[in-house]
């Protein structure tokens, strides 16, 4: 028996169906990043949360042991030693890059000669990587070849030298201060970019109305920068509060623990104690703080009052 | 066991017909006595070993590492770290499963991952059988219920380096060999404006050296046999009071040390007594020709061992480092092929004689070596694996004794007190907190 021949109408393949969708083409092109993520953010923080209700050690597998590690750095005095260096040293650290970086920022934002010669100066201490900076600042409060001791010897202000490293408040202050020299280019450069954003007629305008300079700034520049400044100051923060290689090379920590951030003691535990379990504990005890910080900002970003400097 | 010439002749011939013979037949193994490994086909290795303090040691270790190379033809790429930094990477390492087929680690490394190490029993004993047996301290670093995690390769060992004429004009004759007359030497010194300066920072390798002397010295110990902390004592607070008198007498901004602070004021003649391994002379002997002060320095200085206390025997911690092989190397056999061919007599006895007295035997054949002997300073060192006292003592090797170390729980405990911050009572309480943390397991 003949087969009759049926004519099949061919509609368009799958391949082509896909190629002209919007949906699966905006997946297509998220598809990468989302991996990226996942691959490099979601699964290592997924895993530190693991780890930190483990007794991992290094070389050797853990058993879940619920929420003893922080039990343990409940009761830990160095542990809360470095809670509260940590926040000392990012509150601190961050308030003055933020004062200091917006003033560079206003004055480079004049009409200065040779503008571009000092704004790539100013970035110098952001492009030196964070080790050299720190092995040159490890020299400068070197408690007996300090260049600052020696100067202000010289100039006959004191007659002994500093003990930048050694006394707890002395250590705690010189971390600080290096931070903040590191810290100023990326505040300063990116309120920089805030403020040519402004259009200059706003100031024209207001100059017309007979503002004052200081009017000026609080009524034109600050409202407009407040976006950049939340933005900036929520990377500031992050990055201080994360920060490890400048106490690493400065001080391990000491003396006696009094310069140990949350980030150098989870690499202290975790790592050369061989404790991976309880350094991922300390590292996990630091997301609340930054969860805090990036809330904080992206909520205040939010609000269009703040945006145009109002209140709330 | 002493280490004759016939030995060196018939080893170095040993070796020698090995890499002549794998040149004429093209073999891959290279010919030992009682022990042969054959390297896998198209094996090339990878070793991370720790940035030289003596450049002598570098040197003559890749030289070893050619030989070896031009014997058997198996490639070695040897990579250096700073040797702070050399921990963290054998970790990870360890955790990851990947990375150099070998390392030369530090302290209780092997004993923190020790499912993830070769087992190289059958080397070790094959050592120690031909070359006098290991000396005991560097051993059990290396070895765990009887088995060779790695080889114990070297003691970095740590010694009184001071300035003769300094200590002449403290109106002393020679060095005390006993703490209460350290003690009065230093305050001499002091007096004098030359003080001394030993590490109360997070020093690595010095701060715990300095910190195990004088709690040792003293009778206290970390943990006993079984591994209770027994820190809170009256011997740990004996030795804590005399810290406290010695800080007295230090250089201002001890407490900020680090591992290259001492070596730097003493050279700088801003110190006149320090600890220090043979770096700190051996920088100042190398460089004296380039440097009148240097020169000046060097002619100046001596050495001798730590001042005994009212333990009544010389006990201190020094550094040990062990070459191990990781389990995931697709080459074993040519990594312990390697391993022996460097600790075999011709390439280990160069080796020990390039690093200038920085690098102790670990066997006891070599106990000889000339270079003990070529300097007066080097004297110090010589007997630094066979009188070495293992962290944790007198506690097993393990996690806890490694943790406690890496988190400076006794090193703070003496800061903390010499500084003021703490009576010795509660510095002791608090070490004895910290410790129990980790003894917990």
């Amino acid at each position: 028996m003949a087969v009759p021949s049926v004519a099949v109408q061919q509609g368009p393949s799958m391949l082509s169906r896909l190629a002209e969708s919007r949906n699966a083409l905006s997946l297509g092109f998220m598809l990468p990043a989302a991996a990226l993520l996942l691959v490099f953010l979601t699964y290592p923080l997924g895993l530190g949360i693991w780890l930190g209700f483990t007794d991992t050690r290094i070389g050797r597998p853990g058993i879940f042991i619920g929420a003893e590690n922080y039990e343990y750095l409940w009761s830990d005095s160095v542990f809360w030693l470095s809670v509260f260096n940590t926040l000392l040293y990012t509150v601190s650290a961050s308030i003055l890059k933020f004062v200091l970086g917006l003033w560079l920022a206003l004055i480079l934002n004049e009409k200065l000669p040779f503008k571009s010669f000092f704004r790539a100066v100013v970035l110098l201490p952001w492009v030196v990587p964070t080790v050299l900076s720190a092995i040159a600042f490890w020299w400068i409060y070197d408690s007996q070849f300090s260049i600052l001791s020696w100067a202000l010897q010289q100039m006959g202000l004191i007659d002994h030298r500093i003990n930048f490293l050694g006394d707890p408040t002395n250590a705690r202050a010189s971390v600080i201060a290096a931070n903040v020299w590191r810290g100023i280019p990326f505040v300063a450069i990116t309120l920089l970019a805030g403020l040519q954003t402004i259009p200059q007629s706003l100031y024209e305008a207001a100059t017309l109305d007979g503002a004052s300079r200081w009017q000026l700034f609080r009524h034109v520049t600050l409202p407009l920068l407040t976006p950049i400044i939340a933005i900036t100051m929520t990377f500031s923060v992050l990055f201080t509060f994360t920060d490890f290689q400048l106490i690493y090379v400065l001080t391990r920590g000491g003396p006696v623990n009094a310069t140990h951030l949350m980030a150098t003691l989870s690499f202290q535990r975790g790592i050369a104690g061989g404790q991976l379990g309880e350094g991922a504990a300390i590292a996990v005890a630091m997301i609340p703080f930054l969860l805090a910080a990036i809330l904080f900002s992206y909520f205040g970003l939010q609000r269009r009052r703040w945006q145009q400097g109002g209140g709330d | 066991m002493k280490f004759t010439r016939r030995d060196v002749i018939r080893t170095t011939a040993g070796a020698a017909a090995g890499a002549l013979g794998s040149r004429l037949v093209g073999s891959t193994a290279f010919a030992q006595e009682g022990l042969t490994y054959k390297p896998e086909d198209g094996a090339k290795l990878r070793l991370l070993r720790w940035s030289p303090f003596v450049q002598g040691d570098e040197d003559q270790w890749l030289k070893n590492t050619k030989r070896f190379t031009e014997a058997t033809g198996v490639e070695v790429r040897v990579d250096k770290e700073s040797w702070e930094d050399i921990r963290p990477k054998a970790a990870v390492a360890a955790n990851v499963g990947s990375g150099p087929d070998l390392m030369l680690v530090w302290f209780d490394d092997p004993h923190q991952y020790p499912d993830k190490l070769l087992d190289v029993t059958e080397l070790g004993d094959y050592l120690g059988k031909k070359y006098g047996g290991w000396h005991d301290g560097p051993k059990q670093y290396a070895t765990r219920e009887g088995k060779f995690l790695g080889l114990p390769l070297a003691t970095i060992g740590n010694a009184i380096v001071y300035r003769e004429s300094w200590v002449k004009e403290a109106g002393f004759s020679e060095f005390p060999k006993d703490t209460a007359g350290f003690l009065e030497l230093c305050k001499a010194l002091k007096a004098k404006g030359h003080p001394a300066g030993f590490t109360h920072g997070h020093g690595v390798g010095d701060g715990n050296n300095y910190a195990h002397w004088l709690l040792w010295s003293h009778g206290g110990q970390m943990v006993d046999e079984k591994g209770k902390v027994t820190i809170n004592s009256p011997e740990t607070l004996k030795a804590i009071q005399y810290a406290q008198e010695l800080y007295k007498t230090f250089i201002p901004g001890t407490e900020s040390w680090l591992d290259v602070n001492n070596n730097r004021a003493f050279l700088a003649g801003e110190v006149s007594v320090i600890a220090n391994g043979i770096s700190a002379y051996n920088t100042a002997k190398v460089n004296k020709d380039n440097d009148p002060k240097l020169a000046e320095i060097a002619k100046d200085i001596r050495t001798t061992n730590l001042p005994i206390g009212p333990v009544g025997k010389s006990v201190e911690l020094f550094q040990v480092t062990t070459a191990v092989i990781f389990n995931y190397t697709p080459y074993p056999n040519a990594a312990k092929a390697y391993l022996q061919f460097m600790f075999e007599n011709p390439q280990m006895s160069d080796w020990i004689t390039s690093s200038a007295g920085y690098c102790c035997q670990t066997l006891k054949a070599f106990d000889n070596n000339p270079v003990w002997k070529a300097d007066p300073n080097n004297a110090a060192y010589a007997k630094a694996s066979a009188t070495l006292r293992p962290n944790g003592y007198a506690g097993p090797l393990g996690y806890a004794s490694a943790a406690t170390m890496a988190d400076y729980v006794l090193v703070d405990m003496f800061a903390k007190a010499v500084t003021g911050q703490a009576t010795p009572q509660e510095a002791m309480e608090e070490a004895e907190k910290r410790a129990n943390r980790y003894y917990r397991v």
